[in-house]
């Protein structure tokens, strides 16, 4: 091709149109076809000091993967993904792309980055549709056994890496599915189940046992697990524990953590109810409290469940919302209204003790607090009312101390986090290690899963050498 | 999937028992802890108190009154069908002390929970009375169960069909009028366990009472149990299912309870018509 590539505009992603995909709960963008992907591919420059593997938490070789690909060789490129990232086609849907790898692209000083995402989830829809679906070698028996506590993406990273490393794995699961936030948070219009479940699958060809409704702390302890012959264990448990604004009003009918609308939603699949038997509120009026991705999918859910409006009440300005620019981007073209800089003050309920509003305040930006955002300060005498019959709180999350609480010789930090070593993710329990959201608090995919990659590795490193 | 080894039908096929294979939870089970049911593929995650568990036979029972449409699925199931999911034990274990004098008291399939509680509470050496009600006589469960477990049984029925004409209420308070009752143990219609504190509020006697909000996990993950107590929001799902009956906010409970309402008749009467049909 004789135009430079870095000329050319980025291959646009097809998407389904706004007005008909506001009312079902298909994926939204489609994907890309090999011709399109081959031209999208055709833009990478091939740096020698690539800035997007800098901003790729897990380091994965993004010039390689892209080569292989414009070569047409779209089995070598998934290889080359996996050997640094075990879930590319949920990373290249889910992941913060304009922070992390595409925001360090070389191409994307003078107009827009390489469509990294796009590609990495191109590559492993290909594989997935077309591959043979061969496992990889594993190595000769061990004799080890790992037991991993959750099922979320650090957990499964923990798990694939050490079952092709010889080791016998096993998956403890409160849940009566596995697949952690991929399952119960993320919706399918963002990430087809499918795709969660054939990964899964894979784990389980590859000969991991998956115990669910296994809710460790409870049904069994880590002690017990050590005492049933395993040798080490992966905590994996993630930030599953709903915050709340801790207003006037809060238990009203009609008020839900993000947490619980959407496990009703994805998990329990209540979005066909009456044909399943799991019910969810259906509001006519909704309002959603928070500007993560949570609050997104929270939103964008709502809508798609018929609702007539949906507002999004965020108390800082634009530049702060932390959800993904594409997420928000496809919440307004779905219609959901963003009122931003406003902070709901109480509850309004009726006698039946059902929402009926909001009061909420009109906040302006002041100075720069601890996080080094502008602080958002009530405006006097803006007091005004929103309408609602539905409310989901989508504020963060912080540690569910189920497990923690019942395990008292690992240490954790002021806020319940489990402490580890940095490098390694041990804790201060012989033969336990920790990563994901458990450690961090709530974060990305994609960091859970370059937690549990660590982990794996010094897991290894102590089952053939020792602690 | 989980199997039934046992089936019975109570108060006229209103209330069920299953015996269940669950050996890991029978293990482990504590008197006042529940397990989470979901009987097939769509179903809903159901929570029930285990009622008894046998950790060498490696099973659970559970004790159910037919009230909506996940219920009325369970009552569907034979000896040799199962539960495809039971998760737990979850929720804290019964607080089991010695104090003297304890009057449990027990309501509707309230007394399938309460009943290893009250055992438990005599076995460690307290002197236990059980009251134990009814709107009728045929809908009263567990009768001779709730007599060996107790020192004194008193039965009440509203409509005077069997024992005390009149409410749990009632016979309760003559109780507490001759003293020395040194704590109350209420399960059942959360109506009754409002009536029951607020009685035992005035003769000052500790009181406990088990919540039955709406739950979905059952681990704490999603606060759709959320309850108020002494003017704290808890999850009961962790933090109960057991609460100090006298700080409990039971008409926030009840209208909680209510929320889908409207939902669940729609979907239980299909399900009627449905069955009834094949
Ligand atoms: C709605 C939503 C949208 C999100 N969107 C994005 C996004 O677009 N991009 C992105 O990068 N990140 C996103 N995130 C964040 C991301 O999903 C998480 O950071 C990530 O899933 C953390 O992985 P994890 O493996 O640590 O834990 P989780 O995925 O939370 O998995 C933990 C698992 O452990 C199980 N568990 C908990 N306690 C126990 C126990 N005691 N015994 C056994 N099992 C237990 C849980 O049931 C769960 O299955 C989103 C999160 C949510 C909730
Ligand atoms: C910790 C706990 C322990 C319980 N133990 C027992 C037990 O041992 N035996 C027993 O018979 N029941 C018990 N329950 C109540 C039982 O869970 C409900 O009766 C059941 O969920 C109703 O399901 P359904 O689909 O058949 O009825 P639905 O169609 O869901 O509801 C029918 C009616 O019951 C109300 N309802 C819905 N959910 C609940 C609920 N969780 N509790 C009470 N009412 C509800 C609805 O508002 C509706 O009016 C317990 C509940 C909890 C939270
Ligand atoms: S894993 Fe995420 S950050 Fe890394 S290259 Fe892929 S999409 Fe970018
Ligand atoms: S920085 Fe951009 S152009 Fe350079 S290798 Fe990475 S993706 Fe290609
Ligand atoms: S049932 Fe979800 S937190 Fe209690």
């Amino acid at each position: 091709m004789a135009d430079k590539p870095e000329k050319r505009t980025r291959m646009p992603m097809p998407e389904q149109d706004p007005q008909v995909r506001a009312r079902n709960f298909l994926e939204v963008p489609t994907g890309y076809t090999v011709a399109m992907a081959q031209e999208e591919a055709a833009r990478c420059l091939q740096c020698k000091k690539p800035g997007c593997v800098e901003g790729c938490p897990v380091g994965v070789d993004i010039p390689g993967f892209i080569s292989l690909l414009s070569k047409g060789d779209l089995t070598g490129a998934v290889r080359n993904l996996w050997s640094k990232n075990a879930l590319p086609a949920v990373c290249g849907r889910v992941c913060p792309q304009e922070i992390q790898c595409e925001g360090k692209c070389i191409v994307g000083k003078k107009g827009q980055p390489v469509a990294i995402g796009n590609l990495e989830r191109f590559c492993a829809d290909y594989e997935r549709e077309h591959g043979t679906g061969e496992l990889p070698p594993k190595q000769k028996p061990t004799g080890k056994k790992v037991a991993v506590v959750g099922s979320g993406p650090s957990g499964l990273t923990v798990a694939g890496d050490l079952i092709v490393k010889g080791h016998d794995v096993t998956i403890f699961e409160a849940f009566h599915k596995a697949g952690g936030v991929l399952i119960y948070g993320i919706p399918e219009f963002r990430l087809p189940k499918a795709i969660v479940a054939q990964e899964i699958n894979f784990l389980e060809r590859l000969g991991v046992k998956i115990e669910v409704n296994a809710v460790v702390g409870r049904t069994v302890s880590l002690d017990e697990l050590f005492e049933q012959g395993f040798d080490a264990v992966y905590v994996g448990v993630g930030a599953g524990l709903p915050r709340f604004m801790n207003i006037p009003g809060e238990n009203l009918v009609g008020i839900l953590s993000a947490n619980e609308y959407l496990t009703r939603a994805n998990l329990m699949k209540a979005y066909q109810f009456p044909k399943v038997d799991t019910p969810i509120p259906i509001g006519k009026q909704v309002v959603v409290l928070g500007a993560g991705n949570v609050a997104m999918d929270a939103a964008r859910t709502a809508m798609r469940l018929g609702a007539d409006n949906v507002k999004i009440v965020y108390r800082r300005s634009r530049e702060e919302m932390p959800a993904r620019k594409a997420e928000i981007h496809h919440a307004e073209e779905e219609g959901i209204e963003m009122f931003l800089l406003t902070n709901p003050t109480r509850y309004l309920g009726n006698d039946n003790g059902r929402l009926i509003g909001m009061e909420c305040l009109r906040m302006e930006l002041g100075e720069p607090d601890d996080s080094g955002r502008r602080r958002p300060v009530p405006i006097k005498g803006s007091e005004f009312t929103i309408d609602c019959d539905l409310c989901i709180v989508a504020v963060g999350s912080g540690a569910n101390p189920l497990l923690t609480s019942e395990t008292p010789d690992m240490q954790l930090n002021r806020w319940g986090y489990v402490v580890t070593e940095e490098k390694t993710g041990k804790t201060t329990k012989k033969g336990v290690w920790a990563g994901g959201d458990i450690v961090t608090g709530a974060a990305t995919v994609i960091l859970a899963m370059g937690a549990g990659r660590q982990a794996a590795d010094s897991i290894h490193d102590y089952l053939t050498i020792g602690w | 999937m989980f199997t039934i080894v046992r089936r019975e039908e109570m108060a006229g096929g209103t209330v069920i028992l299953n015996e269940i294979e669950a050996p890991q939870i029978a293990r482990k089970a504590r008197p006042g802890q529940f397990v989470i049911l979901k009987a097939n593929e769509e179903g809903e995650r159901i929570p029930l108190t285990m009622a008894e568990t046998d950790p060498e036979k490696g099973t659970i029972t559970i004790i159910y009154m037919v009230v909506g449409k996940s219920t009325a699925l369970f009552r569907d199931l034979k000896v040799g069908d199962g539960y495809q999911d039971v998760i737990g034990p979850l929720g804290k274990a019964t607080h089991l002390e010695k104090v003297g004098k304890v009057v449990c008291v027990g309501g509707g399939t309230g007394v399938a929970v309460l009943h290893p509680i009250t055992r438990a509470l005599k076995e460690i050496g307290n002197d236990v009375t059980c009251i134990i009600g009814a709107r009728t006589k045929d809908l009263l469960i567990l009768e001779e169960q709730m007599k060996n477990a107790s020192h004194d049984l008193r039965i009440c029925t509203d409509d005077g069909s069997y024992g005390h004409h009149g409410f749990v209420t009632e016979v309760l308070k003559e109780i507490l009028e001759q003293g020395d009752v040194k704590q109350v143990v209420a399960i059942g219609p959360v109506p009754m366990m409002k009536a029951v504190s607020a009685i035992t509020k005035t003769y000052d006697v500790p009181t406990m009472v088990s919540l039955n909000p709406i739950m979905v996990d059952g681990t704490g993950m999603c606060g759709g149990c959320r309850v108020s107590v002494g003017g704290a929001t808890k999850f009961a799902c962790v933090d109960g299912p057991e609460f100090d009956g006298h700080q409990v906010d039971y008409d926030e409970l009840m209208m909680r309870l209510r929320a889908y309402q409207e939902d669940e008749k729609k979907c239980h009467e299909s399900y009627c018509t449905i069955r009834d049909a094949r």
